[in-house]
């Protein structure tokens, strides 16, 4: 990328919300069911049905809201978007266009380097889902499936906030984490529960003007968008470079050959004719129902890291990825309450440590951890209390991973224990000082660095088992002697 | 207000309708005619106004979130033009 | 005698008395529609063996004791209602071969309460037009003159109950389409306030406009089949949660301390001289019955056509839309890419008028002209309805004319939209407002029927049928009825 120019992103996140409904017909909003078994006569756009919403999307949407510092509207109206497509039964999709019920907002983003910066939200609106044209082969023509049509939406417009593409997979990752943390939509990127538009333009560094943007569409993952979103600002400096100009247009991501193209048929002149259903009328959201909605909002992610620094001592980084999830936080924060406050860095270390390691070598969330948070709490007591050292506690975290029991039945069925007996240890140190003279000779005339090599045999001859500052300990004594 | 046969195309197109070119010169007039009628409304002074989208003045109501419809696929589909293996059947959508 | 002359209460009566059974209620029914419909087009469907076989139910119950006040009183459907099993067409090629799977909600609020549905009734396609003309089944005929129209769009709702087919039938009334039928049919045709009656089920033409309603003899059988339809429901979240009247108990208050206004913009030019030496013979039966009646004035009424015709077919266009061919309807056989059997599906599928509108209501939503003509037919459209709330601060009903004219021929005015349209004049502020409407015979020019319009505030029905019940007790003009036409096989 050349350096003269400025990289200029937002984004448009459609989350579907997690209603057991759609957002207007009683159909059922399942993955994965037989095609158009799930597509009622309102998802069907049949004659004479009429769209009745649903009060959890709405929920949901002002849960979102306040999740984000936004305001919520207390009356918002929708609208249809009218064009033909086949997988769009009405011929136009109920959506919020000029009173969206989320009003603003914003969020901070993390970046690799440790700073952190605010992206500002614009606004979010609720709208049904479109169904699916499967291009398959049937006899040269497209199979429509409408059980996708009508779940409802959140649709999530930040402001061109970003100014690269770490940064915007770095927004991207936030409103993932903060949807599922607050329970909204599953982020389910495979099923297509939670994916990405993306607003690139370039302009010349220094710049206040924007330039002309393209839309990247449909980006179901954060590799993706950001792959994507690169191709697509040297694509654009290339151009400009060229002294050709940005057309305006909508374009989309091959993985395969890591490159975004022109999808000039959705390009001709579009006029989607906007204008408010006249099948329902204005939505309200009371005083009432925004504290009910608030009462029930979670810690949020920022807040209970911020805590965790706080009560438990942890560092930020650490906060950080143990808040990675609302499950994962719980997850620690059980861990931490059975082993003990004053052992936070150490259940710390082992939750993104052995146990992200072991969740991420078997493609594991941490609600299926094979070691829940009290067994864990279990294993970390005993590093505490020193009745196994931590290279120890690693080999019995593997054996409770593989479903052998307790770390106290495991310590005691292969023998763990740490020898801590300062008379057992001082035997063994005998031994080691007695079958190694020229080594004790060399330490003694001030080689220093073969501490290490007897600590190893202690180890060798305790297998392992030797507390390890005991043994330090010991033999700095024996050898000084 | 006068319109053209190149306008009503484009609208005929936003439409999805077909149009021959008789068909578009008879539109052309007879729309004419009906946007001479609706043109007296420009002229109306509706300063402060506030623009009534709907005859009820109240909220809207919503529905619980229950699943209530069942699967009516195989009934539905009687009436699909052309259907199979579960799908509506179109010419190919090109994207 | 034309048909059984008999009201729905006298009917029902009948039948729960036994002197009568609804077999053979029925049965005359379908005996008048075989004989006399050739003549008049006024139905699409019928369905003789499901009629009887809800007949012999409605029997059984009458048997048992278990009727209600209008069980076994046959019934017609406006084709506009989706009826389960049964073809449900909207007049239009679109939807010829359709097979509704389920039933609107005033269907099935009727059967419930036991009335006996004898088929569906032609009308305008897709509800769009002021004479019947543009059906796909062609157009009806008025039975007080078979070369006229008896009025749209529930044509062969109106024809059907004028001739004495059917008691009463199902119509909607979007800009008039109740009332105005009604007026050159010479019977009473009642539209309640916009959410008084569930939408649900019924094929969409102007969602802010649309409100179905009947087509009967008299204000007191409206009534009776208005309280059974009427009422919340939670598949249509713009039906009102308010709980209905028992308008039959309102029917006999006597007029005296009622307040009726009477607009001089509804007896403008365009008003026909014979049909306002009817309507003033009229208000002086309400005078003399003890209303007072009182000057008021809608000085935005002219705004009404212009305001109707860009918000209606605005809404018109976006409704439309779903019929592509693709889940149900008409499909081009023409067709080769995805694009042509949109067009040629739709081209083919729609008439000429219900194009037009979906023509019409397409530009005037589209960039650049939205505020010009959407946004401030919404501020006009205000601007009638404070007129008619700011009129029934003073009035409890306000009377005047359905039609500037009574029955014109068919073809008269089919070059013109614009002369259709203008037919409409007086039915449609009712409906931008959203307020409940009848229309009421009041006698005849050159033999054919006049109709008094009553018109009252937001949910105010139960005033607007005690005034028409009134007035109906002082005069016979809803027993006239037309010769039978030539019987006749439909071609």
């Amino acid at each position: 990328m050349s350096g003269g120019w400025e990289p200029v992103i937002g984004l448009e996140i459609h989350a579907q919300l997690a209603t057991r409904s759609k957002i207007f017909s009683g159909a059922a909003t399942a993955y994965g069911a037989a095609p158009n078994t799930q597509a009622c006569l309102v998802d069907l756009g049949y004659p004479g049905v009429l769209p009745v919403l649903n009060a959890e999307a709405v929920r949901l949407a002002v849960r979102f809201g306040l999740a984000i510092g936004a305001s919520i509207a207390s009356r918002s109206v929708f609208a249809r978007k009218n064009y033909f497509y086949p997988d769009l039964p009405k011929g136009y999709q109920i959506s919020q266009y000029e009173l969206p019920v989320v009003q603003g907002g914003s969020l901070r983003i993390e970046l690799d380097d440790g700073s952190s910066r605010t992206v500002r939200l614009t606004r979010a609106h609720l709208e049904e889902d479109a169904g699916k044209s499967l291009h398959e082969n049937f006899h040269g023509l497209s199979g429509i499936d409408l059980n996708r049509a009508g779940t409802p939406l959140l649709e999530i417009v930040s402001e061109p906030d970003m100014r690269s593409a770490k940064e915007a997979a770095a927004y991207m990752r936030r409103i993932h984490q903060l949807v599922r943390w607050i329970g909204i939509c599953d982020g389910n990127m495979q099923e297509g529960s939670f994916r990405c538009d993306a607003n690139v333009s370039v302009r010349p560094a220094g710049s206040t003007q924007l330039g002309t943007r393209t839309e990247i569409k449909n980006l179901n993952s954060f590799r993706f968008l950001e792959r994507a979103i690169l191709f697509e600002i040297d694509r654009q400096i290339g151009v400009l470079e060229d002294g050709g100009r940005i057309v305006q247009e909508t374009r989309l991501y091959d993985p395969d050959r890591d490159q975004t193209r022109s999808m000039r048929s959705k390009e001709e002149a579009n006029d989607y004719r906007y204008f408010p259903d006249p099948d329902l009328l204005p939505l309200e959201i009371s005083e009432a129902l925004i504290a009910e909605v608030r009462a029930t909002l979670p810690e949020l992610p920022d807040a209970r890291a911020q805590r965790l620094v706080a009560e438990a001592g942890l560092g930020a980084g650490e906060a950080t990825l143990l808040t990675a999830s609302r499950e994962l936080a719980d997850y620690f924060e059980a861990v931490l309450a059975a082993v003990g406050p004053g052992h936070a860095r150490l259940a710390a270390t082992w939750v993104n440590g052995e146990l992200a390691a072991a969740l991420n070598r078997d493609a594991l969330g941490i609600e299926a951890a094979r070691v829940d948070a009290q067994a864990l709490a279990g294993l970390l007591a005993r590093i505490a209390d020193q009745t196994i050292s931590g290279k120890i506690a690693k080999e019995v975290f593997e054996a409770m991973w593989a479903g052998e029991g307790s770390a106290d039945q495991i310590i005691d069925r292969k023998g763990l224990r740490q020898i801590t007996d300062s008379s057992a240890l001082e035997q063994v140190i005998d031994q080691v000082i007695a079958a190694n003279p020229g080594q004790v000779a060399e330490y003694r005339a001030g080689k220093d660095k073969l501490f290490g090599f007897f600590v190893g045999q202690v180890m060798k001859l305790t297998a392992g088992k030797g507390n390890p500052a005991q043994v330090n300990e010991l033999l700095r004594r024996k050898l000084a002697s | 207000m006068a319109l053209s046969k190149e306008d009503v195309r484009h609208i005929a197109q936003l439409a999805r309708l077909a149009l021959s070119e008789e068909e578009a010169a008879d539109y052309a007039a007879k729309l004419s005619r009906i946007l001479d009628l609706v043109d007296q409304l420009r002229q109306v002074d509706t300063q402060g106004v506030v623009p009534m989208a709907h005859p009820l003045d109240m909220a809207q109501r919503l529905r619980p979130d229950v699943v209530t419809e069942e699967d009516c696929r195989d009934l539905c589909q009687q009436n699909a033009p052309r259907a199979e293996g579960g799908l509506y059947l179109v010419p190919r959508v090109i994207d | 005698m034309q048909g059984d002359d008999r009201s729905i209460a006298e009917l029902a009566r009948a039948l729960r008395e036994r002197s009568t059974s609804s077999r053979e209620l029925v049965a005359a029914s379908l005996a008048r529609i075989e004989r006399f419909d050739g003549a008049l087009n006024a139905f699409i469907t019928v369905t003789p063996e499901q009629a009887l076989a809800a007949a012999d139910a409605a029997d059984a119950r009458l048997a048992r004791g278990e009727g209600g006040p209008l069980t076994g009183v046959p019934i017609a459907h406006k084709d506009i209602f989706c009826t389960r099993g049964v073809a449900t067409t909207c007049a239009s090629k679109m939807l010829a071969n359709f097979i509704s799977p389920y039933d609107a909600t005033v269907v099935e609020r009727l059967a419930a309460a036991g009335l006996v549905c004898v088929g569906k009734t032609n009308m305008d396609e897709f509800a769009m037009g002021s004479s019947n003309e543009t059906s796909f089944f062609g157009p009806v005929r008025n039975p007080w003159d078979l070369e006229r129209s008896p009025g749209g769009s529930s044509g062969g709702s109106a024809a059907a109950v004028a001739a004495g087919l059917v008691p009463a039938a199902t119509g909607t009334d979007t800009g008039g389409s109740i009332r105005q039928p009604a007026a050159l049919s010479g019977i009473t045709g009642f539209k309640p306030s916009y959410g008084r009656v569930s939408r649900y089920g019924m094929i969409a033409f102007a969602s802010s406009l649309d409100q179905a309603g009947i087509l009967a003899r008299s204000a007191e059988d409206a009534a009776l089949v208005v309280e059974a339809m009427a009422g919340f429901d939670p598949r249509d979240s713009t039906s009102a949660d308010l709980p209905v009247p028992r308008y039959v108990a309102e029917l006999g208050r006597p007029l005296a301390g009622r307040r009726i206004g009477v607009p001089p913009e509804f007896f403008d030019a365009g008003l026909d001289a014979g049909c306002a030496a009817r309507l003033r013979e009229a208000l002086e039966v309400l005078r003399q019955l003890g209303a007072e009646i009182v000057d008021v004035s809608l000085p935005h009424l002219g705004l009404s056509v212009p305001t109707y015709y860009i918000v209606a077919p605005a809404e018109a266009s976006s409704n439309l839309a779903r019929f592509d061919g693709v889940r149900f309807g008409h499909r081009s056989t023409a067709a080769g890419s995805l694009e042509e059997m949109y067009k040629r599906s739709r081209q083919e599928g729609f008439g000429a008028e219900v194009r037009r509108r979906i023509m019409t209501g397409t530009y005037v939503l589209s960039t650049g002209y939205y505020d010009a003509y959407y946004l401030q037919a919404q501020k006009a459209r205000k601007l009638i309805a404070e007129d008619l709330r700011r009129a029934f601060d003073r009035v409890d009903v306000i009377a005047g004319p359905t039609t500037p004219t009574p029955a014109f021929r068919l073809g008269e005015k089919t070059d013109d939209p614009v002369q259709m349209y203008l037919n409409d004049i007086y039915t449609i502020a009712v409906n931008l407002a959203g307020v409940p409407g009848i229309s009421v015979p009041c006698g005849f020019v050159d033999g054919l029927p006049v109709g008094l319009q009553l018109i009252g505030p937001a949910f105010g029905e139960a005033a607007v049928l005690n005034v028409a019940h009134q007035y109906q007790c002082a005069t016979d003009w809803h027993r006239r009825r037309p010769a039978d036409p030539p019987a006749g096989a439909k071609r």
